[in-house]
């Protein structure tokens, strides 16, 4: 239901929002009136309208996630019509208008869903898993202070570039909601690629794939079968190709980890 | 009276950074170190950078974000770039250049010391962050590029296309969580702090609310560290994420910790114009646009409603060229913005709502092509054709100046210790580096300056002189007492108000309202008194009627905006109190009786050459002014020009 007008004219649409109590808790469908909208207010400003409303009444408000409302920052998520942050490529939820949508539509709201995401309220859930994965080895290990000359290691515009295209990841889980297997093959190969195409990720570069993929499998994220749905969802368009980079990463660390010969030698100096 | 001591270090200023590192800062050892427990509130550059850091020292650290996860900080949106003395151009920059620039940008306001200190670090920011990976603009040759922000005559500001912030802030995260997987770290996400915990006149704790459970918790430290960004949203309409807030550092103001310079807030130039009332932000469209966007309004006012392109060269006044030629574009924030206002006010602003001028990349696009606008830009081209639903490659954008920083903050001393002793602030939440404005691409270099660099050495200082071991159970009175007033503040929240008063966004919008035109670009002494009138009246109908449903033992995101937007209605008072004090212009505050024939401010530096710290005085009471002098010894405090 994309329809994009440039009229100024107002219109009314019917919400069916997911609503939950708290994790443990069922949740339905309810239905909701929103009339008389500017169409350029965006989405999240038309569910201000209409959480002020419920106040108003004392009723609860439907509970989502947003900070920026920028595209930049992540929080916001929900699956709108059935697709992860909406009807338009490349923009988060944050970034939806209300011109994307015909007066009288009716527009269903979620939560994104997956095993790994649990739903806490509403339409937020609990996306701590992607910080777990960071932590297993999502990082170059330099110490404050340690650094040499920024300029010291000339680093190909090229490879900066696609670097940056990868590092652009905002950690917003799309790419799990829209993946038929919840998978976060998007995201950790984003960021396994980011350290990958740089000299400052080399060293660890084998201990990080492997520890990345390892840490995702245990959180129950599932696997990757080439369908895309990550990269179309994918507010910053990154594209599937990191996932090929990482599974190529993948393959070379598993052999190189188990034919290199590692220094048993424990002893400390004095 | 608090006593404001600024504890700058002797000699020459150039050294004074390196003397006391090396002589006077005290070490504590490091098996002392992990003995001693720091809390951190905030994870932005400041608190990510400071809470990597100190962990890797060997401290125990505990970081508290409200947040769900400590990337989304509002650091992350940040677009422009981060300004370092490197001199990689060969354009004649230094660290004294970049020092003098900020002092000056700042309209004499800035501690000296504390801002050759920033200039002088600016350097080591950048290798760690291209050392963590930071994957930043490079030429073909692989060296790091560079462009020009306001403020400067030099390229000397690092960027990653149009979200710097975002990637200097994942650089910071992906330190904070190699040291949280070490267990070197433990981060609470989730976690509100809603009270600061003072014993003997030192701060040992916090009192936080679980966001998603409503669970109030007490946490003791050694130490505790404020680093949770700007007072902004007191407007409601800025470019600040929704969340943002003053909680933190105004609940630590009213257990003693003073509020310095509140009336300074930054007004940006270059936003995307409001559209309607149903408006819950502003987004901001990168200073780094006007390296190569050319700012004009038509000299007629009969040609405002025409479109653009009709509109012939000669008909448009491309005013910050004509007034300022030697910045031309790029003259400072608040020297912009106020321009822009002053056409508008004349009648020659466009848009629907007059509230507007144009940013014209045509002549960029005759120079680069659109493909090479779009190398430079492309990511703010696409965010303002997603708001607008126009092409500002066919047409030119529409901007207008919009609330973007809070140049003012808690006091910190040289050490970045606020006068309550064992509590620290860091990044934007303080005051100490940018005077009456910020320039550009300053905020970035600020947060990582005080996070990586000068609280991991100053902290020590003052941990040193504090028994290893002596941190206070959290069962004491005083951590009783703090959790019984949050709980309190909670409880008057939830009260059934009368009903009349309307939702807390109605509130919020009010009280942006009064700011805006009470406190906002241009203030007098009539609108401040205004404002005084109006405010305490918003805050008596608030806790009166305001209507907050559910209860607070679960996720409940109406009690959460209440809670903060309280505190909004308190601040709003204290900055319009202070900027009517405060009877000259400077930098980005600017009152109207005060200011030279062409419009620019008037600083009065015999009377008003020093930081007002605000201190609290219990409720009802007059908050009392204490006052820090600002000795320059280096550089002469004279009128800012940027013709």
């Amino acid at each position: 239901m994309v329809a994009e007008t440039s009229s100024t004219k107002n219109i009314s649409v019917t919400l069916k929002v997911w609503r939950q109590a708290g994790p443990d808790k069922p949740g339905k469908f309810e239905t909701y009136q929103a009339k008389d909208l500017n169409p350029n207010m965006s989405l999240l400003e038309m569910l201000d309208v209409v959480n002020d409303e419920l106040e108003r009444k004392g009723e609860d408000p439907i509970a989502f996630a947003h900070d920026c409302r920028e595209g930049i920052c992540g929080t916001c998520s929900m699956v709108i019509d059935g697709k992860p942050h909406g009807p338009h490529k490349g923009v988060a939820t944050c970034q939806t208008y209300m011109r994307s949508f015909a007066d009288g539509a009716t527009i269903t709201l979620e939560p994104f869903r997956a095993k790994a995401f649990p739903v806490i309220k509403d339409l937020i859930t609990d996306r701590s898993a992607f910080d777990l994965i960071q932590q297993a080895g999502g990082f170059i290990s330099i110490r404050t202070g340690a650094a040499q000359d920024a300029n010291a290691t000339p680093i190909p515009k090229d490879n900066a570039d696609l670097a940056m295209d990868a590092a652009a990841c905002i950690g917003c889980g799309a790419c799990v909601a829209a993946c038929k297997n919840s998978s976060a093959m998007l995201f950790v190969s984003a960021k396994v690629g980011q350290y990958a195409l740089l000299p400052q990720g080399q060293p660890e570069r084998d201990s990080r794939v492997l520890n990345m993929v390892a840490k995702m499998d245990e959180l129950g994220f599932g696997n990757c079968t080439n369908q895309y749905e990550c990269s179309a969802a994918c507010p910053k368009s990154i594209s599937h190709d990191f996932i090929a980079r990482m599974n190529r990463d993948y393959i070379a660390a598993s052999f190189r980890q188990a034919f290199t010969a590692k220094s048993t030698s424990t002893a400390g100096g004095a | 009276m608090a006593n404001l001591e600024s504890k700058i270090p002797s000699g020459a200023l150039p050294d004074k950074w390196r003397k006391y590192k090396a002589e006077s800062l005290k070490l504590v050892n490091p098996a002392n170190k992990r003995k001693y427990e720091v809390i951190v509130v905030g994870a932005g550059l400041a608190g990510s950078s400071a809470s990597a850091t100190l962990s890797e020292l060997g401290y125990k650290v505990k970081t508290f974000v409200f947040h769900d996860t400590p990337r989304r900080a509002h650091s992350i949106a940040a677009q422009g770039g981060v300004n370092a003395a490197k001199n990689y151009q060969n354009d004649g920059d230094s660290v004294y250049r970049l020092f003098y620039d900020t002092i000056k940008g700042g309209d004499y306001r800035a501690r000296e010391a504390n801002v050759h200190r920033l200039a002088e670090v600016s350097v080591n920011i950048i290798d760690q962050c291209v050392a963590q990976g930071v994957p930043f603009a490079r030429e073909y040759g692989g060296l790091l590029a560079n462009r020009s922000f306001g403020g400067a005559q030099v390229s000397r500001t690092f960027y990653a296309r149009g979200q710097t912030g975002q990637q200097l802030l994942l650089g910071a995260y992906s330190a904070l969580m190699k040291q949280a997987g070490a267990g070197a770290v433990e981060i609470f996400p989730n976690e509100e702090m809603c009270d600061l915990v003072v014993i003997d006149g030192q701060a040992k704790g916090i009192i936080t609310r679980n966001l998603n459970t409503g669970e109030i918790r007490r946490w003791a430290a050694d130490a505790v560290i404020l680093a949770t960004g700007g007072y902004g949203n007191v407007f409601n309409l800025s470019t600040y994420a929704r969340g943002s807030n003053a909680t933190a550092i105004w609940r630590a103001y009213k257990r003693g910790a003073c509020f310095a310079n509140p009336c300074y807030t930054q007004i940006h130039p270059t936003c995307i114009p409001v559209s309607g009332d149903y408006q819950s932000k502003l987004t901001l469209m990168s200073e780094s646009l006007r390296n190569d966007g050319r700012i004009w309004v038509p000299k007629k006012k009969e040609d405002c409603g025409k479109p653009p392109a009709e509109i012939a060269e000669e008909d448009r006044d491309y005013y910050l060229e004509r007034i300022y030629p030697s910045f031309g574009n790029l003259a400072p924030r608040d020297v912009s913005s106020r321009a822009a206002k002053r056409m508008c006010d004349e009648g020659r602003g466009v848009g629907e709502t007059g509230l507007g001028v144009y940013l014209d990349f045509a002549d960029a696009i005759k120079r680069f092509g659109e493909a090479g606008v779009k190398e430079r830009y492309g990511n703010l081209f696409d965010i303002y054709h997603e708001i607008t639903n126009e092409s500002a490659y066919k047409t030119p954008m529409r901007i207008y100046p919009a609330v973007h920083y809070t140049m003012g903050g808690l006091w910190v001393d040289y050490n970045l210790m606020s006068n309550v002793p064992g509590l620290f602030v860091l990044g934007e939440a303080n005051f100490s580096d940018h005077g009456a404005n910020r320039l550009g691409a300053s905020a970035l270099m600020q947060g990582l300056a005080d996070g990586y660099f000068v609280v991991p050495y100053t902290i020590g200082n003052y941990l040193a002189g504090v028994k290893p071991g002596s941190r206070p159970s959290v069962d004491g009175p005083a951590f009783k007492e703090a959790e019984e007033n949050v709980r309190n503040t909670f409880k008057r929240l939830l009260a059934p108000g009368t009903g009349k008063g309307g939702s807390v966004n109605d509130f919020h919008k009010r009280l942006g309202k009064i700011m805006w035109e009470c406190c906002g670009m241009a203030r007098t002494k009539q609108t401040l008194e205004r404002g005084l009138k109006e405010i305490p009246a918003l805050r008596e109908e608030y806790w009166k009627t305001v209507t907050v449903p559910g209860s607070a033992d679960n996720l409940n995101q109406a009690l959460e905006r209440a809670n903060r937007v309280a505190d909004f209605i308190e601040l709003g008072e204290l900055m319009c109190l202070d900027a009517l004090t405060r009877e000259e212009s400077c930098g980005g505050h600017f009152r109207e009786e005060h200011q030279y024939p062409d419009g620019e401010c008037k600083r009065d530096d015999e009377n008003f050459a020093h930081v007002a710290g605000w201190e609290w005085q219990g409720e009802g009471k007059q908050q009392i002014r204490n006052v820090e002098p600002l000795n320059y010894e280096t550089v002469k405090m004279s009128v800012r020009s940027y013709k």
